[in-house]
């Protein structure tokens, strides 16, 4: 369980984070949706305490994680796993020492047992054969499963996903999301992810937030979303020419 | 306004990159890639740069003192002096800025823009002390080495360009550069290396660090890096040379 209490955010006097309050369930795929610029990526990282916020509570379970001192901080880390937009690895490290990198870190385990488990991370989000390949040398998808791989190595209680399925085409996207979704209940994880994809939300939107404007405009179920009234977020959802269409002949019968 | 800001920011920034390193065994490892990456990659550049320097610096004494009055051993002599005092350690470092100044920028940049450092930090990385500190040991410990060949590449510079001209002869060149010589000018030159090292390396990895944005703003930050370190270097070489040799 994740808990946002009244988090404000401004950059530079300009406040991009107006006073969000939402709770995230746990082994749920809880999902925040919003136009490119309303403040999800900001939300994500302040939850994760890569932004500090100006105000506010963030309770991971029983912790307020951004109230932590330094160590403490730290140790909670070794129980978030993070994806991020570009996949973010390690350019410079190969395939199976960016998944070892956190064990690298965070354990005392001995060589081979950190390659065996990067290798049973690996396997689990279907990356055989290219461990000595570089992110460079492989797709963008594949960087996105080795990113996910590398997330989940420590066995982490949260996760969390900043537009898993950005760049990527349609049926990989899926794929992406469902290996989210399956993780998240296979390690039974609080999952929190981001996206601006229509798709995303009736895949796996267990929990959906619609941030507006950085504001928390909405909140409910991937069933409740197509019943609202809300115009911002039927404007968000019915954004393309195809799915107007769509809902004039719903609307009609 | 803006400088103080920056200079305060930098300041933080460097108390960050010399917090209590957590893991030494992963710190050493990444020094001695950088070492390799900053110093052994730079060898083959200050070589060819000493080299022609040397020569020319030999050539262009050698003309301005043809009139008998001047000894032959002159020539060795200002040779020697300009590279220990100089050149070696100032252009050395100033040609030191645009080779490791733009690379670590743009690393670090690079890593910044696409979240790696995000990365890091989710995963309790002191960021800053890890991407930072092997490249200021590497440096500051490589650069007096540089300092060091290229003042004897630029000595056998001047010493190949100026018996090939026929301006002078090995005696005499050989004499020239034992002529008073002061020791201490090595150790003037490999400290004031040391610490132009360290500003290009601190001042580089600063704009690398805090860059937003895309591939442009990588681009901008690795341009004022250079611009920065090269400044710096003028003005520290100024006070240093005041300081250690008056
Ligand atoms: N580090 C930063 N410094 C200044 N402004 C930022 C920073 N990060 C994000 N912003 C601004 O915050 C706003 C929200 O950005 P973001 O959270 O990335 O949106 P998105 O919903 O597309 O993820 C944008 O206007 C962006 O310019
Ligand atoms: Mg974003």
């Amino acid at each position: 369980m994740i808990e946002v209490q009244n988090i404000s955010k401004s950059f530079n006097n300009v406040q991009v984070l107006k006073d969000i309050n939402v709770h995230f369930e746990k082994g749920k795929t809880n999902l925040i949706i919003g136009q490119s610029g309303s403040g999800k990526t900001v939300l994500l990282k302040s939850i994760v305490g890569l932004h500090d916020v100006d105000v506010g509570k963030i309770f991971f379970d029983e912790v307020i994680f951004n109230e932590l001192n330094f160590k403490d901080k730290k140790d909670m880390r070794k129980q978030i796993g993070m994806l991020f937009q570009g996949g973010a690895l390690f350019d410079s490290a190969t395939v199976e020492d960016n998944v070892i990198y956190p064990l690298d870190m965070f354990t005392e385990m001995t060589k081979a047992e950190k390659r065996d488990r990067a290798n049973e991370c690996l396997k689990r989000v279907n990356i055989i054969n290219a461990n000595t390949l570089y992110p460079a040398e492989i797709s963008g998808g594949m960087q996105k499963r080795v990113a996910i791989a590398r997330a989940i190595a420590l066995n982490p209680k949260y996760l969390f996903c900043d537009e898993p399925n950005s760049g990527l085409d349609p049926q990989t996207a899926i794929l992406i999301d469902d290996l989210i979704k399956e993780l998240t209940i296979e390690y039974n994880m609080t999952t929190i992810v981001n996206t601006h994809d229509m798709n995303s939300v009736m895949e796996i939107g267990d929990k959906v937030v619609f941030i507006y404007k950085g504001e928390k405009w909405w909140e409910g179920t991937k069933h409740e979303i197509f019943e609202t009234e809300n115009n911002e977020l039927n404007n968000f959802i019915f954004a393309s020419k195809l799915s107007q269409e769509i809902r004039k002949l719903k609307n009609k019968t | 306004m803006g400088l103080f800001y920056h200079i305060g920011k930098y300041f933080l920034l460097l108390f960050r990159v010399f917090a209590k390193p957590e893991k030494l065994k992963i710190y050493y490892r990444e020094t001695i890639k950088e070492i390799d990456k900053l110093g052994i990659n730079s060898i083959g550049i200050v070589a060819i740069i000493s080299i022609f320097m040397g020569a020319v610096i030999t050539i262009q004494t050698a003309y301005n003192t043809e009139n008998p009055i001047y000894p032959k051993y002159l020539i060795g002599l200002t040779a020697r002096d300009t590279l220990l005092l100089e050149f070696s350690s100032t252009i050395v470092a100033l040609i030191l800025a645009g080779k490791i100044g733009s690379n670590i920028a743009s690393e670090i940049g690079t890593m910044r823009v696409t979240e790696q450092i995000d990365a890091l930090e989710i995963m309790g990385v002191n960021s800053a002390s890890y991407l930072i500190l092997p490249k200021i040991i590497a440096s500051v410990i490589f650069t007096p080495f540089l300092c060091l060949m290229s003042m004897l590449i630029g000595i056998f510079g001047g010493w190949i360009a100026g018996v090939s001209t026929g301006v002078m002869t090995t005696q005499d060149y050989v004499y020239g550069i034992q002529y008073a010589f002061i020791p201490y000018y090595i150790v003037y030159a490999l400290i004031k290396i040391a610490i132009f090292a360290f500003l290009i390396t601190t001042i580089s990895a600063y704009h690398g660090y805090y860059s937003y944005g895309g591939s442009l703003e990588v681009g901008k930050s690795s341009t004022k890096a250079v611009v920065h370190s090269s400044i710096f270097i003028l003005l520290f070489n100024v006070i240093l040379t005041q300081l250690l040799l008056s």
